[in-house]
This record gives structure tokens, sequence and C-alpha cells, in this order.
């Protein structure tokens, strides 16, 4: 098939990926910097025979995804920081009531309304607790436009393969820049499996289909929360993704995500040009969390260090696993500031000179 | 034997848990018996609140959603966007509806949504044990008005039907009250244009119903209805708010 190179936002990409994934229904809100993902469905998903709406809140947006995945059609929200901390209360609902669907952050700075620069300091929220109850998401965190492209696809699958919510973290830098993105010429249909669940009307032929997640006997809830916790054990051994970056011979790994890892890929470069012995690893997959190669690299280097656009959240989970094996140090910004490549060959000279 | 009654196919053979002398029982048995009158059981997705009605995804014999509290009318435009030719109905009670979910419901009018919404009104929370809801009656006495609901401290009654008959999307807006036989009949008549207008995709109906709740009220069953007659109605006048059935909002 031909496939043709277009320049693009990482929102509209985000927006074009999620139609050309299936996704027939869109319900939003505007809150920067993710607007332009609604403002590109409001237009191609129409024209695709989509549905687009604008609720009147993140709440009734991501209500409306509820309603839309319940009936077993592809469907997404995105939002921003604020905005994805309204939508949590339905996320717990829709991650109760095993249904699929996909919702894009794209990360500003809190808290409160902060700022609406580029930021990662959603990390415990999306990644830890979206919502009240014994529950996660899968959450991807792509660090280019045309990755995001991919892993938008990669989503809907996965949501529906898993029936439940999924994820795609990204933050005001990726959203907002231009980068190069390929397409196929031509939009090719998945073929969905049939959902049996689906509250679609039951036209006589079976009996009523119920969406629920009020379970009020403790036995019975607690049995269908260990097996969704089953089918979390399944996702940890199939859908860990990371990228590595020079790792083989490190005696120094970076451990970033999202944008964050292209800075300190960039400072990597700088500093093997001198010499150094020091690579990255991108965690691309944040539920679930990359344990056991992080594990494997502890034992044969000298340092990690975390570079986040926070004052340091996934830090804890790298501490978790590494359990002192070796140290962890942290360079990060917050604010809406971004970490700039000498800031971080600046940390790893200070890292060195303890040493 | 000539059959000369039956139960609804529009119920479920579940057995309610609701209080004695509770109306719900009355509402969920003209809106199954509507839904069954327009053979469109099959094609039905109705979305259950939180609340007393939460439960009655398992009572309604069709395709049941059961929504966050007060969201029912955002989950409802999920579905009907999607399904466009489907039926679909929100059963809320007033806690839900005209407190928590109030700006859910008003958006859902003003766009003309092709729902219906059966809006259970009887001026309390009764699943939590009867706290003043946003249709409490001025000095009525609840458990969080234990000196009767005080306009200064809580504010006054929401009238819906009044309310939402100012949106355009509005196409059908009637209270009733299931305090007599002919009350109910009144209300299945209602129920019917209701659906009716949706299923002629006509835009948002709503249905409020006057209802009772004797245990958290504290009064007998036939007490309540009398409640219901002098009381709510004063307050809450029945008939007709909207009526665009024949032409539609669009």
């Amino acid at each position: 098939m031909k496939k043709n190179t277009y320049l693009m936002k990482g929102n509209e990409a985000i927006a074009e990926g999620a139609i050309r994934a299936g996704c027939k229904a869109f319900f939003g809100y505007p809150i920067t910097p993710q607007t332009e993902i609604a403002a590109y469905m409001s237009n191609k998903m129409r024209e695709s025979g989509g549905v687009y709406l604008q609720a009147e809140s993140e709440i009734s947006a991501i209500n409306m995804v509820l309603g839309a995945a319940a009936t077993g059609t592809r469907v997404m929200t995105s939002s921003s920081s604020p905005g994805i901390s309204l939508k949590t209360e339905t996320i717990s609902y829709i991650a109760a009531s095993d249904l699929p669907c996909v919702i894009v952050d794209v990360q500003r700075a809190g808290p409160g309304l902060g700022g609406i620069q580029p930021s990662q300091a959603d990390y415990f929220q999306v990644v830890k607790a979206l919502g009240h109850g014994d529950f996660y998401c899968l959450v991807y965190a792509p660090s280019g436009v045309g990755e995001a492209v991919e892993i938008i696809h990669k989503a809907f699958d996965k949501a529906n393969q898993y029936r439940m919510p999924v994820i795609v973290l990204a933050d005001g830098i990726l959203g907002q820049m231009m980068e190069p993105v390929c397409f196929d010429d031509e939009v090719k249909q998945d073929k969905l499996v049939e959902k049996n669940w689906a509250t679609s009307g039951h036209q006589e032929k079976r009996p009523p289909n119920i969406v629920n997640s009020l379970i009020l006997n403790v036995n019975s809830l607690e049995q269908k929360i260990v097996d969704r916790f089953k089918k979390y054990e399944e996702i940890k051994l199939n859908e860990i993704m990371v990228e590595e970056y020079l790792i083989d011979d490190a005696e120094i790994v970076i451990i970033a995500y999202g944008s964050t890892a292209r800075i300190a890929k960039t400072a990597v470069d700088s500093m093997r040009a001198d010499g150094e012995k020091i690579g990255v690893l991108r965690p691309i997959s944040l539920w679930p969390f990359p344990d056991n190669k992080i594990e494997e690299i502890s034992k044969k280097v000298k340092n990690i260090l975390v570079v986040e656009m926070s004052m340091g959240q996934m830090i804890l989970d790298v501490k978790a696993v590494v359990q002192g094996r070796c140290p962890v140090d942290f360079c990060g910004r917050t604010g809406g500031n971004v970490p700039t490549p000498t800031e971080i060959i600046d940390k790893v000279s200070s890292i060195k000179k303890e040493d | 034997m000539k059959t000369v009654f039956e139960k609804t196919k529009g119920l479920t053979d579940a057995i309610t848990h609701y209080c004695p002398g509770c109306t719900h029982g009355i509402s969920h048995r003209i809106v199954g018996e509507v839904l069954e009158e327009f053979e469109v059981l099959g094609k039905t997705v109705g979305i259950a609140s939180v609340g007393c009605s939460v439960m009655s995804y398992d009572y309604f014999n069709v395709d049941m959603i059961q929504a966050p509290h007060g969201r029912a009318p955002a989950v409802a435009t999920g579905v009907k966007r999607v399904l466009p030719d489907n039926i679909v109905f929100t059963y809320q009670g007033d806690g839900d509806l005209a407190a928590i979910g109030t700006g859910e419901v008003v958006h859902a009018a003003a766009r003309g949504e092709n729902i219906t919404v059966i809006f259970i009104n009887n001026g309390t929370y009764g699943m939590t044990g009867g706290q003043m809801a946003p249709t409490t009656l001025l000095s009525q006495v609840t458990q969080t008005t234990p000196k009767g609901r005080d306009k200064h401290n809580d504010g006054f009654p929401i009238r819906v039907c009044e309310m939402l008959s100012t949106l355009e999307g509005v196409v059908y807006a009637e209270r009733t009250a299931l305090d007599s036989p002919k009350g109910v009949m009144q209300t299945k008549r209602a129920v019917k244009k209701a659906f009716k207008s949706q299923i002629e995709k006509k835009g948002f109906s709503i249905v409020e119903i006057l209802s009772t709740c004797p245990t958290n009220w504290g009064l007998t069953a036939v007490e309540s209805l009398k409640w219901v007659e002098k009381e709510m109605t004063e307050y809450y006048p029945l008939g007709v708010y909207k009526d665009k059935t024949d032409k539609g909002v669009f």
C-alpha cells in the first residue's frame, strides 16, 4: 500500500491515527494544550461518518465515552491534566464495568490550574490511581509524533483485547510540535471482534446485557476484582514496551519517558562523543512498568539517573525495583520548564565526581 | 380461558427491592408496558442512575447501563449518538437529576438529544436514608433538615419541568403524579407520548413523576399518596409544560 509522509502537529496526528484505528466516536471539551485533537476530530471524524460531540464538561465527555463504549463502539476522549482529574470518577466506573476506551492526556503543569506548558507531573495520577478503587489502566507514553500514531492504534487494539481503558500519556511538547508522519493512502478497517457483552439492544434474541459496576456482596466484589487482577498479570507478561538506547556497554543509564527521553538522548549523544559510556532506557508502557529490564540494568551499571518533567514521580517506581543495588539520582524541572541536555550532562558530571 | 391481564414483558421476573408503598414499581411497570406496546424492547437501552433506582438494571427487560451519579443523560447521549435508531431512556431520581446531575440533564435537553428522561421526584434522597433533595419542599423535615427546609439556609426547591421547558431542545415535558388511579393512567399517557416523540426523532422528552417515599417521609402508604396530592402538587403543579410533538424541535 502506498504511504505518504505528512508534516503534522502531534495532537492532529493522534486524532488522524485514532480515526484510522477505527475510532468511530469522539467526545471532547476544550483545554490547552490538547484542543487541536478535538478541533481535528470535529472536522475529520464527521467527514469519516463518525460521531463528534463537544460535551458541556470533561465529566460529561467521559460519560458519553462510557455510553458509546458500552455499545461496543471504538470511542475516545482527550484532555489535559485538570480535565483528566475531572474524568477520574468515570474512568473508575469504566474500568469497573470492563469497558474498552482510549483516553489521551496531553499533560500540562499543575497542581491546580497550574500552567499550559509541558509537564510530566501526572505520572502518579495516571499510572497509580486514575480514580477510586483497585484498578489499573494500560498507560503508553510515546515520545514522537510518528510513534504516537502507532501507539494510538495499539491503544484501541489493547483496550478491546483486554476490555479496559487505555491511556496515551503525552505532554505539551508532543502535542504541539510538528514532525513528519507516515500514513497509508487508504484507511484500512480492522476486523473487530464480536462484543457479545455490548448493550446495543437484545433484539429479543438473548437475555438483557447489563453494564454495571455495583456489586454489593463483598465476596462477589472481591472475586470480580481478583479476576481483573489476573488479567493485569497477563498484561504485565505481554504488554511491557521499552526502547533501549546505547545501554549494552553503559556504566550510567538514564531512565526517562516521553519528550524527556529525547532530550536525554541528545545529552547521551553528546557525552558518547566524549567517550562516556552512557545510554537511555525509555519505558514506553508506564503501566505495566518495565520492572525486569530495570532490575537487570541495576545489576550491571554504576549509576541510574532518572529524568522527568516533575519533582520526581517515576523515580519511586525505579527505586522500588533497584532496591539499593546502585545509586538512583534525579534530574528534573517542573512548572512547565523543560530540562536541557546541558542540565543532564552537568548532573552526570556531578554524579561522577561523587563516585 | 381468556387472559384479561398479564405482567408486561418490559419487566424481568426479578423481585424489586423497593419499600412497601413506594411508587417506583408503578413507574417501572408503566415504562415496561409502553416499551412493550411500541414493540421496541429489543432495541432499547436503559440507563440506571444512582439512588434507589440504581438496581433498575435488573428490573427492565432491556439492555441496561448503570451510570455514575447524575451522569445518566451524558451516558444516554453516548449511546444514542452511536446508535441513533435505538430507543434510549434514563431513569433518574431527584437527587441524581436535579442536584449532582443538573448540568448533564440541562445540556442533553439543550442539545435536543433524542432521548427520554423518566424523572422520579419524591422530594428526598431515598437510598441514603432521607436527606434533603433539591426538590424537598420548604418546611419539609428530612434527616438533614431536622427543623424543616429553611429557605434562608437551604434555598428553594427546583421545578425541573418548568426550567427545562424553556430550552429549545425539549420537545415534550409533562409532570404527573402517582397519587391515584387517575394519576397512574395520566402518567402512562405522558410516558407514551414521550417515547413516541423519541421514536419519531423529535427531540428531548421528559416526564417528571411525583412519587412517594413512605419510609423516609415517616408516613403510611395511604398518607403518602395524600401528601403527594395535597403538598407536592401545590408547589409542583401537574400538567404539560412543553409540547412540540407535532413538528419536533429541529
